[in-house]
């Protein structure tokens, strides 16, 4: 269907069109202020005010000092052990509940269904919880940084949603084939449920990628254990990224310091920024799912 | 499932108990599985919201749960007439407000200036790119604006230009800044990922609204608001409903990341108060008697929207 358009509706597209271009060069802006600064030669950086549209100078130092510092390396390191080690026990704990909550004729379904509801509404609250954590000794553990976070009721719901657009001719075949539901979940479900499987390690992956606030307050003693966002903290927010600096002038010290910040930040985004675009078929499906109100 | 429920209260002729037991024998496997979900919800989500009654007791490690000293409301009394009380809901509500006024509604525009643009891989580049800032860490996004409001950095360097100000400025110094960067910061990491939901229910609009529009003589705008608009208000509203039920929470890392004693006027809020207090100064019972004067105003807020929404559009959560 071809219709004129008129002016106004003309003048509406031409707004809208540079409106767009104007809100990505915001989203986009910001990371590329931190690689252009990043690269940047340090005296250079320092005596520049305002905006920068490229590297002032080149130096690749900062990134030099980010890869040498041992503490940095070895949180990145404790960050893929919780991503990986988070991740499949969040899988396996959310599978095993929309599996169970996906099955007709269980009784106690629609109980357990609200109790895992209800905690996204009402919660313990942070000392309790806190003091729970403590008191059955996950304190300094590793642990502490993936079971109290095994599972999520979002995406408890997310899962079991899809599990039940699954016909159960599927489940009733396999069983009368002798199979029992550990069998029927691991290998016939899952298999069909790649699509929300791969849902679920985006939206768990990327929050045991970016959390912090555990280690924080589990892990005062175990700084060797900390994850690269606590780590990340201390150097971006707390002012400590001087000790990575080799200077021993305390102005170019504290120069070198902004340098690694933005390096710092342009190192830990790209993995997920490279990725990402990759993904968000998957975490748009799952926008997608867990909005079907039941 | 109701089907089902009653074969099974057929089988079960012994009463509740032989049903009960049948319920197990046959779902032996699920009963299984679903296990270890009941004991984690139960020790991690349960037992804190019993550790709540703390909040009436002088609690301590040594003396544990059951050996601690009751003390009623002592605590909640301290709070009420502490003088943080004031600065810490206003600031906890007022952060609400200004996110439901300014964040809340910044994805539905997007989607629906979106919705305009009728070339699909330009819309979908700039969907790309609007969801970028969503997977960014709250840590590296609050270093980015520690970073970029200092001294020396370039949004500073953009507010002394449009005001004219002269002489060092460090924006989060500044008590009248700090909800401005923490509102403007939040559209820019949630607009793109939160307007997806918006996009998908305007893709589910019967097209054929969109043509007896046109027929109707109704232009683009009209369309927009009677057709777009009115095809996704269910889906804002119970967003709103979600959103006005969380108007005592806030985003507590970004404010625990950015803020500083020199700003508490504009940015300790309930959460970071109950931190430390709590975790900070170990005055466990004092923060648990603040957190839970919170959560259950929050609830109560939740409710009552819920309860205004089913009422006046017949839409609810629960």
């Amino acid at each position: 269907m071809v219709t004129k358009k008129s002016a106004g509706e003309i003048v509406f597209d031409v707004f809208n069109h540079v409106f767009m271009v104007f809100l990505c060069f915001i989203f986009i802006y910001p990371i590329m202020y931190c690689l252009f600064a990043s690269f940047s030669d340090p005296n250079q950086l320092a005596r520049h005010a305002g905006p920068l549209f490229k590297p002032l100078g080149f130096s690749l130092q900062a990134y030099q000092s980010i890869f040498k510092d041992p503490s940095l390396v070895r949180s990145i390191l404790n960050t893929v052990f919780y991503v990986v080690a988070g991740t499949s026990l969040n899988l396996l704990m959310t599978s095993l509940a929309a599996y169970v909550l996906s099955r007709k004729g269980f009784y106690w379904k629609k109980a357990i269904m609200f109790m895992i509801v209800f905690t996204m509404y009402f919660g313990g609250g942070l000392i309790p919880f806190y003091v729970v954590v403590r008191m059955i000794g996950l304190n300094n553990s590793p642990l502490a940084l993936i079971i109290p976070s095994a599972v999520s009721a979002f995406n408890i719901i997310i899962m079991r949603t899809y599990f039940m657009t699954i016909p159960d001719s599927m489940e009733e075949s396999a069983k009368l084939d002798g199979a029992n539901d550990f069998i029927v979940l691991f290998r016939i479900m899952l298999p069909l449920a790649m699509p929300v499987v791969a849902v679920m390690i985006i939206y768990y992956g990327v929050g045991h990628w970016n959390s912090w606030f555990d280690a924080m307050i589990f892990l005062l003693k175990k700084p060797e254990w900390r994850p690269l966002q606590l780590t990340l903290r201390n150097l971006l927010l707390m002012n400590s990224a001087t000790r990575m600096s080799t200077n021993t002038d305390p102005t170019k010290s504290a120069q070198a310091a902004r340098l690694i910040q933005y390096a710092l930040i342009i190192v830990t985004i790209a993995p997920i920024l490279a990725i990402y675009p990759f993904m968000q078929r998957h975490f748009i499906k799952g926008v997608m799912i867990g909005s079907i109100k039941e | 499932m109701e089907l089902s429920r009653q074969t099974n209260m057929k089988h079960a002729k012994g009463g509740y108990g032989t049903m009960l037991k049948k319920d197990f024998i046959r779902h032996k496997y699920l009963y299984l599985m679903i296990a270890p979900i009941i004991v984690y919800y139960i020790i991690f989500h349960y037992l804190p919201m019993v550790g709540n009654i703390m909040a009436f007791q002088d609690f301590s490690f040594m003396k544990g749960i059951f050996g601690s000293k009751w003390i009623g409301l002592k605590h909640f009394k301290d709070f009420l007439s502490s003088p943080y009380r004031d600065r810490v809901i206003r600031n906890t509500v007022l952060l609400n407000i200004l996110g439901i006024i300014f964040v809340f509604p910044a994805p539905v525009i997007l989607a629906m200036l979106l919705n305009e643009v009728k070339h699909n891989y330009y819309k979908r580049t700039i969907q790309t790119i609007s969801y970028m800032p969503y997977f960014i860490s709250t840590v590296v996004i609050s270093g980015m604006i520690m970073n970029f409001t200092s001294q020396d950095g370039f949004i500073t360097y953009i507010v002394k230009f449009i005001t004219g100000y002269q002489g060092s400025l460090n924006l989060l110094a500044k008590p009248e800044w700090f909800r401005s960067i923490y509102v403007i910061s939040d559209i820019w990491q949630f607009v793109g990922f939160d307007s997806i939901i918006y996009i998908s229910a305007i893709s589910g609009i019967n097209p054929e609204l969109y043509e007896a529009a046109t027929i109707d003589g109704a232009g683009r705008w009209k369309q927009a608001i009677h057709v777009t608009l009115a095809g996704i208000a269910p889906t804002i509203i119970m967003l709103l409903i979600l959103r006005l039920g969380s108007l005592m929470n806030v985003g507590f890392e970004k404010v625990f990341l950015l803020y500083n004693p020199a700003i508490y006027e504009t940015s300790d809020v309930i959460a970071t108060y109950v931190y430390r207090q709590g975790l900070e100064a170990g005055q466990y019972s004092y923060s648990t008697a603040v957190g839970l004067f919170n959560s259950v105003i929050n609830f109560l807020f939740l409710l009552t929207a819920n309860m205004i929404s089913r009422r006046t559009t017949e839409i609810s959560l629960f």
